[in-house]
């Protein structure tokens, strides 16, 4: 039998936000008893065989508090965000299946509102929905409704993906400003009297990742999409993966002054937060002016950055410098980021 | 933004540390406190270290309210927190630090109501909207958190609101820095004062420092040009051979503090003959307690507290670390059995402790690779 090696007594909150908690889940649990049969690092898609065919395959589940918030809803998030793993694994969408756990008692508009939203991120991304399953729990028992989908893609030509591919000098490049996400939604429970002008980033990264692919195809090495645990969990889960050090450049990270100033006043990390619209990615040096100029022109991704390079050292972990000559080492989260205060 | 670029300056930046260099007396080792947690956090994040001279030597201080609460502490508070119907509201802060029984929120895992405020007005709100459940505010912090407890108190006694409590932890900072001086194996030059409490304390309570120990101090802000003028100002003062209480912070500290917010910590609370600080052991008339007057909303006055005591683990040196006297690295935990995950000792449970600082944002950095970055800049 596989060796089991997660020792927590309990699931907490932690163990799904995306940092180290997971990471021991899916690493000590899931892995041994169920990935098996794999010998790669876990990525944002699988890919598989069939008759010789490869194809990407992936599933994600959404339970996002509030179901609305300024720029998207729990709706289009299940679409994208399936989308957004496929394309990040370098694979456009072909279909999706989806599950609702509804709440006894919610509102029918409420559910319409949100296949709505679904349907719509569904036109827009190019995929088919071709299935799906209904279940209902308990009032109190969900927030309203959960959705699961999965997904299945056709992975892009000349593409190899591939952490164990990335060198000492590559460029990390950036889609877009970062953290817009997380704080809206952070800002929209309402916990905190608070206000930005601020929206989600959700949307459907892979008209950018295709705009990367077509210029700059053989030198692109890895992509992530930095979902919970932000830039930070992506890049260390990297760094882990490839046995280097990624090094950040902290004024050349594209970030609203909303996010920015919301981060310092709550203590948090905009490296940390998440985001449902950028990817991630590190490019061989040759190719890195090649990437950056067709995200530049792609639109949506005119704040596209090269923030950083791969260097040996430190080995395994991420390091922030500034201009003025500090710097910093950035892990990833033990759990959600929460606010100091005291 | 405002408040924040103009601090961050690359050019003023270089400017003061060329100026640091320049008063610093060569084969003169500086040894500078810097007592608040903010401020040893803001060291570590924006990576001061690299860039200051090595022989100004930054010793963390005591100034981090969850790294110096004793474990027995906490465990009576979620002690409380389990009768039926309780709510345990605190400070992002306190949710990840270990009690003997396991944290905030491993407690809130197996079925505790742990709810996570960020003001202890939002703690009495809570209490407003579940009149039938009682609320027990767990209030940590120095006198930068404490006034706002005690508005909160006025509040609730005012509006006889019966369902809430506070257990109270506050502790202030003039004891603490005391205690550190007191020590024998102490040997400091300078102290960068404490930003935030002195928004409320104002600047006097720390001339003592300066009259009867010939020590500087310079009250400082939390960017890094802040608290690199903040050690030109002290460097300035040791080579004129002067000590002085000094304001660098002056566009949020008033030199005589926060007069209303004084008065409503007095109006509330009175000082404990003596408190536990975890790593500094028992130090009088350090911490505040609930007048009572407001005995009614102590959580401590109402209920019957265990009043555990939770001996420190001997392995662990946080005393030592707490004082200076051992870097971070030095303790024989650090980086392996005490991590910021499972924190053995208590300047490794909050990320402005000292060792959570170091092992975050420090400890994998590589002499070599520090070079590196300092000649691209």
């Amino acid at each position: 039998m596989p060796k089991v090696r997660f020792r927590d007594s309990q699931i907490e909150m932690a163990h799904g936000a995306g940092g180290k908690a997971s990471r021991r889940l899916v690493e000590g649990l899931f892995a041994p008893l169920l990935y098996g049969s794999l010998q790669e690092s876990l990525g944002d898609a699988a890919r598989v065989e069939m008759n010789g065919t490869p194809i990407a395959m992936t599933t994600d589940s959404f339970v996002v508090k509030p179901l609305r918030f300024p720029g998207g809803s729990i709706g289009e998030l299940a679409v994208n965000g399936t989308m957004n793993d496929l394309a990040v694994a370098g694979a456009r969408g072909h279909s999706m299946v989806v599950t609702f756990v509804l709440e006894e008692g919610l509102p029918s508009s409420i559910l319409e509102a949100e296949v709505r939203a679904m349907s719509n991120a569904l036109r827009r991304a190019g995929v088919a929905m071709v299935g799906g399953d209904t279940k209902v729990v308990e009032r109190g028992k969900a927030d309203g409704m959960y959705i699961t989908t999965a997904g299945i893609g056709i992975p892009l030509p000349d593409l190899h993906l591939n952490p164990r591919s990335v060198h000492p000098g590559d460029k990390v490049l950036l889609s877009g400003p970062i953290g817009d996400h997380g704080i809206t939604i952070l800002l929209a429970r309402g916990d905190l009297e608070l206000e930005a002008d601020l929206r989600s980033d959700s949307r459907c990264v892979l008209p950018l990742v295709e705009a990367l692919v077509q210029e700059a195809a053989p030198g692109v090495r890895w992509m992530r999409d930095p979902t919970r645990g932000g830039v930070a969990t992506s890049l260390n889960e990297l760094a882990r993966d490839c046995g280097l050090g990624i090094s950040l450049l902290e004024e050349e990270i594209p970030m609203r002054d909303a996010v920015r100033g919301a981060c310092e006043l709550l203590g948090l990390d905009p490296l940390h937060i998440a985001n449902e619209g950028q990817f991630v990615a590190v490019v061989a040096p040759d190719f890195a002016d090649l990437a950056l100029h067709a995200l530049n022109n792609a639109p949506g991704g005119e704040d596209a950055r090269v923030i950083g390079e791969v260097r040996k050292e430190p080995a395994n972990a991420v390091l922030v410098s500034t201009r003025y000559g500090g710097s910093r080492i950035v892990d990833m989260l033990a759990g959600d980021p929460l606010p100091r205060i005291c | 933004m405002r408040f924040v670029d103009e601090f961050r300056d690359p050019g003023l930046i270089t400017k003061a540390v060329e100026e640091i260099h320049r008063l610093a007396q060569p084969g003169r080792h500086y040894r500078i406190m810097e007592v608040c947690g903010g401020h040893t956090h803001a060291i570590y994040r924006f990576g001061l270290k690299d860039i200051l001279p090595e022989d100004i030597e930054l010793i963390h201080g005591p100034g981090c309210p969850v790294c110096v609460l004793p474990m027995g502490r906490i465990d009576d508070g979620l002690a409380l927190a389990q009768k039926n119907g309780t709510i345990f509201a605190a400070f992002g802060d306190m949710m990840r630090v270990p009690g003997t029984h396991g944290s905030p929120f491993e407690h809130k895992a197996r079925g505790t109501d742990v709810r996570i405020v960020y003001s202890p007005a939002d703690a009495l709100q809570i209490a407003r909207k579940n009149p039938k459940r009682h609320v027990i505010f767990f209030a940590i912090g120095f006198e930068t958190t404490a006034p706002s407890t005690a508005l909160t108190l006025m509040h609730a006694k005012r509006e006889a609101i019966r369902n809430f409590s506070v257990f109270c932890n506050h502790v202030t900072i003039v004891p603490a820095i005391r205690a550190i001086l007191d020590s024998p194996d102490m040997r400091l030059d300078a102290f960068i004062g404490p930003g935030h409490v002195s928004t409320v304390i104002g600047c006097r309570p720390y001339e003592w420092i300066a009259r009867a120990e010939g020590k500087p101090v310079v009250t400082s802000g939390f960017e890094p040009l802040d608290l690199l003028q903040s050690i030109v100002m002290l460097l300035r003062q040791l080579r004129a051979g002067e000590a002085r209480v000094e304001n660098q912070y002056k566009r949020v500290v008033p030199w005589e503090g926060n007069r209303a917010a004084l008065k409503a910590m007095a109006e509330v609370f009175e000082l404990r003959p003596h408190f536990e600080w975890r790593g500094l052991g028992f130090i009088s008339q350090s911490a505040l307690r609930i007048r009572k007057e407001y005995a009614d909303w102590d959580s401590e006055q109402r209920f019957d507290v265990p009043e555990t005591r939770v001996a420190d683990p001997k392995a662990a040196q946080c005393g030592e670390v707490l004082k200076g006297v051992l870097k971070p690295a030095q303790c024989k935990l650090f980086g392996k059995e005490c991590t910021p995950e499972h924190p053995i000792g208590a300047l490794m449970v909050s990320s402005e402790g000292s060792c959570a600082a170091y092992y975050n944002y420090e400890y994998r950095k590589t002499a070599s690779l520090v070079t590196e970055i300092s000649s691209v800049a």
